[in-house]
């Protein structure tokens, strides 16, 4: 077997984003110096969920590298992505704004990983999730190439726990919908987008209640409860 | 999807412990051969899981997915999975993704064992 070697693909060892220039209009703190958060050091039940839409006649490395290059572009028009200034590489941090929720939203992703086919997200503290998202892009014999978007997370916090279970879970299965739709619309295909949800654990994380003091909609909450 | 290049087999140095040797790439496309390793691994009795990772040849992070779903497999079970045999480039990466928080890191077979 052919050994490859796939350092370069790894973001270099870090345990909190740190961000470089940013745009005038976002709020840095909500990101800078925050560390990451892997499936287990979330909080809410561990969801799997993936969404895959058929895109044929473009190879996995065309779709991938569209994607890449494109990536804000398939976002609702809610929500918005900085890429990193030279662009989706590991180790490089992008910055979402996002005004799905009743509270509006300012955090960040590490690249976790990229190949020729895929590329991953890292999740810090304060994002509404603790995990991974991975993108990647596949030879099928049905279908011909498949994208796909591929959720390993659980929520942060209790706060984000309740808002996923009242509206977050359907806002996020909507969201990715929709950028599979576009990214299929943008490559030529007018394929069906299919989701497929999987709770992989029922429980709750107990020990990281306490990631509650990182979620940015706290003094909303509070405000809210005194008025 | 495309084919999985990883093999794994299932040994039994103890009769609470049982290893799976992996060999080749870890990545998403493993999921259905890691699940049956460790299907073949979770006998009555077992309490502890180890990955052998000594001829593993590259992991994505399709990989260091099937590894947090196994990891809650085996936490379902009331066992605890270990590794060992991982180069210094994927013991960064299980620092990186904080699962070395989870899941017990050795630096051989033998230190593994004697821990388990």
């Amino acid at each position: 077997m052919d050994q490859r070697k796939d350092d370069a693909n790894w973001s270099p060892p870090r345990q909190h984003l740190e961000i470089g220039d940013s745009p005038a209009d976002f709020n840095t703190g909500r990101v800078q110096g925050r560390r990451l958060t892997g499936p287990q050091q979330g909080f809410g039940q561990l969801w799997q969920k993936t969404y895959k839409v058929a895109i044929p006649n473009r190879t996995p490395e065309q779709i991938i590298a569209t994607w890449k290059a494109e990536y804000g572009r398939f976002w609702p028009s809610n929500s918005r992505f900085y890429a990193p200034v030279t662009g989706i590489k590991p180790g490089e941090v992008g910055l979402i704004k996002s005004n799905q929720g009743p509270v509006p939203l300012s955090t960040g992703v590490l690249v976790l990983y990229s190949d020729d086919t895929s590329f991953s997200y890292m999740t810090p503290e304060g994002h509404p999730f603790a995990g991974f998202i991975t993108f990647s892009a596949y030879e099928d014999e049905a279908a011909g190439t498949i994208a796909q978007v591929q959720l390993l997370i659980r929520t942060n916090d209790p706060l984000y726990e309740a808002g996923m279970i009242a509206f977050g879970s359907r806002a996020e299965n909507k969201m990715w919908e929709h950028t599979l739709r576009s990214l299929a619309d943008y490559l030529g295909s007018s394929a069906p987008v299919d989701t497929s949800i999987v709770r992989v654990d029922r429980k709750r994380l107990w020990k990281n209640f306490r990631n509650i003091r990182y979620n940015g909609a706290l003094p909303w909450v509070r405000k809210v409860r005194s008025s | 999807m495309p084919e999985s290049r990883i093999a794994m087999s299932v040994r039994a140095p103890k009769d609470t412990v049982r290893v799976i040797d992996i060999a080749g790439e870890l990545t998403a496309f493993g999921e259905g051969v890691l699940t049956e390793a460790y299907e073949d691994a979770d006998r009555p009795g077992v309490k502890s899981v180890l990955l052998n990772f000594e001829k593993l040849d590259y992991m994505n992070s399709g990989g260091i997915g099937l590894l947090v779903t196994t990891l809650i497999r085996a936490q379902r079970k009331g066992q605890s999975l270990g590794a060992y045999g991982l180069s210094d480039h994927y013991r960064e990466i299980f620092s990186l993704t904080r699962l070395d928080e989870a899941i017990g890191i050795y630096d051989d077979e033998a230190s593994a064992l004697a821990t388990t």
